[in-house]
């Protein structure tokens, strides 16, 4: 067996372990997909009459592009969780002693997260498309929607494992990731970046969720996309080789310790 | 080498390994012949669990030449994770699958076809006496089931050499007596070796054909348990009596070689070998000088002895983990 199917099987076996992991125990992805909906109907429904009247738009249009990237933002908690929780366990050293791609238990996670957020974003468009959600999206342009929803959450998931790795239990793992959760609400996902203080705001117009936010909301409502994105695509490659990288080299300097 | 299958089965000569300034092993020299049971017996902190690490590819070892399976560890680790299958102190299952997913993801992971991957699992659940357990998950199982699976899961690779880090502890005298039957089942039915790990003294002298004693990263004595125990002083016939008078009575009735015991009061020891021929001997020579004897205890050399002789300390007073 050559070494690149090696890598294809080893790491499609990890990855039907772990969705073995996530239909036994729905609890984990039903809280990741489930949260970012509920936030998506908070938001919508408790804040929306107030923000619809200072914008005088559709609110749900301006919110769910933005609450669409809530999701790989969560999904990054609970890879860094089942990361750290599978280090702690034996079956990561049984792993290490045998015979089979290095990587591939991380590539399985990442994968298994991948198909967790694509499924979480359609959950979330047909809950958005019921409460009056109206995207003037075409098909090329929803295809580029969740190509770059993949892409961001490939990326995100792939710092996660080095986080995940490097965290001493899952509670660390879960905390570590708290600021990445934080991230589409300080850009231009909820509302426009034009109201907030200063020092928020250059944060906001510079952190990768608001291109992000922008390409998606370009995208689905016809709104300007500009260079964001470019954007876009350039910080999720970055942070997406970067963290897969950096992921890399700990799994492997755990090994040889 | 024209006798490549007589080479042993791992050979290991100055292995060290040091954390910073801690040295965890200072130059060990290792061989374990083919087909046999070898134990590396040591209290907690020796550096039992870092050479298991160490010759199962875990973590690299700062010096020495090793060979795993005729394989060399530092050039070839992938040549060695092919040939040998580990059982950790901690169990390596997947607590949130089944007991027969386990399998089956060791069999994917091993590239076996999906039939002969199901056939096997099905035979090992039998074998480990887990059929019933078989689709319940792994997280559920008892301390000795996680063992079993935990061992039936590094036999789908048909590994030819095994790792065993304490198999045993924590399990409770039944399991611990089924797990010893299985392992001297896996010497005999598969032919493997197994480099096993203990703190137990009694589990090395009833599995090992060769135990290795391990104190603070160095090997203090190596052989078989025969072989050790001959390096400590024989065994004794412990005597006790109501009084000193009857203690000074026996020991001018016994002669010389019999000596007061100093860790219980009126007590002598008499040098012996245990057997019935000498024990009655003792007892009739006592009787004609009609000395009472109160309580008796025969006390042949175990290896507890020789780990005190070789180490001086107990098996059990060093509680500081590694």
């Amino acid at each position: 067996m050559s070494a690149s199917t090696r890598v294809l099987t080893d790491s499609a076996t990890m990855l039907r372990r772990n969705l073995l992991h996530a239909k036994r125990y729905p609890s984990m992805t039903f809280s990741v997909v489930l949260m970012p909906v509920v936030l998506l109907l908070i938001f919508n429904y408790v804040f929306g009459g107030a923000l619809e009247k200072s914008s005088g738009g559709n609110y749900i249009d301006y919110l769910a592009p933005g609450m669409l990237l809530m999701i790989p933002a969560y999904l990054t908690v609970s890879v860094a969780v089942s990361i750290a929780t599978d280090s702690s366990k034996g079956i990561v050293n049984r792993f290490r002693t045998m015979d089979i791609a290095p990587s591939s238990m991380l590539t399985g996670h990442v994968i298994g997260t991948l198909i967790q957020g694509i499924l979480g974003s359609v959950i979330m468009l047909l809950v958005a498309l019921a409460i009056g959600f109206r995207p003037d999206a075409n098909p090329m342009e929803w295809v580029a929607v969740l190509g770059l929803i993949a892409l961001v959450v490939l990326s995100f998931s792939w710092l996660s494992v080095a986080l995940g790795l490097l965290s001493p239990n899952p509670e660390g793992a879960s905390n570590m990731l708290f600021p990445v959760v934080l991230l589409p609400f300080l850009g231009s996902g909820l509302v426009a970046t034009d109201t907030m203080p200063v020092g928020l705001r250059q944060f906001a117009e510079y952190q990768p969720f608001t291109p992000f936010t922008e390409t998606i909301r370009g995208l689905l409502m016809g709104t300007e996309i500009g260079n964001n994105g470019y954007l876009s695509i350039g910080w999720g490659v970055v942070i997406g080789v970067g963290g897969y990288l950096w992921a890399k080299s700990v799994f492997t300097e755990q090994t040889s310790r | 080498m024209v006798n490549g299958h007589q080479a042993p089965a791992i050979s290991a000569l100055g292995l060290r390994k040091a954390y910073g300034d801690h040295t965890v092993l200072d130059g060990i020299d290792l061989t374990v012949p083919r087909g046999s049971i070898f134990s590396l017996l040591g209290p907690n902190g020796a550096g039992k669990t870092t050479t298991v690490q160490i010759l199962s590819t875990l973590i690299r070892a700062d010096g020495g030449e090793i060979r795993v399976g005729g394989h060399d560890l530092a050039s070839d680790p992938r040549s060695v994770r092919g040939v040998i299958g580990v059982t950790g102190q901690f169990a390596a299952v997947d607590e949130l699958l089944t007991g027969r997913e386990n399998l089956l993801l060791m069999g994917d992971l091993h590239h076996l076809p999906r039939r002969d991957s199901k056939r096997l699992a099905a035979d090992l659940l039998a074998r480990f006496d887990l059929v019933e357990a078989a689709d319940k998950v792994a997280s559920t199982y008892s301390g000795g089931m996680t063992r079993r699976l935990d061992l039936a899961m590094t036999l789908v690779g048909d590994p030819r050499i095994i790792f065993l880090d304490e198999p045993t502890t924590g399990l409770d005298p039944r399991s611990r007596r089924t797990m010893w039957e299985i392992i001297r089942g896996l010497v005999d039915d598969y032919g493997v070796t197994v480099f096993l790990t203990t703190q137990y003294l009694e589990e090395a002298d009833q599995l090992a054909d060769r135990i290795a004693v391990l104190d603070n990263g160095r090997l203090v004595a190596e052989g078989t348990a025969a072989e050790l125990k001959r390096l400590v002083p024989g065994g004794h016939i412990r005597l006790r009596f109501a009084d000193r008078a009857g203690l000074e009575a026996a020991a001018r009735s016994l002669g010389d070689g019999a000596r007061e015991d100093g860790s219980e009061e009126f007590t002598l020891a008499v040098p012996s070998d245990g057997g019935v021929a000498a024990l009655r001997a003792v007892l009739d020579r006592l009787d004609a000088d009609q000395v009472a004897v109160e309580g008796l205890a025969v006390h042949t050399p175990n290896l507890d002895d020789v780990f005190l002789t070789l180490t001086g300390h107990s098996t059990t007073d060093k509680e500081t983990a590694a």
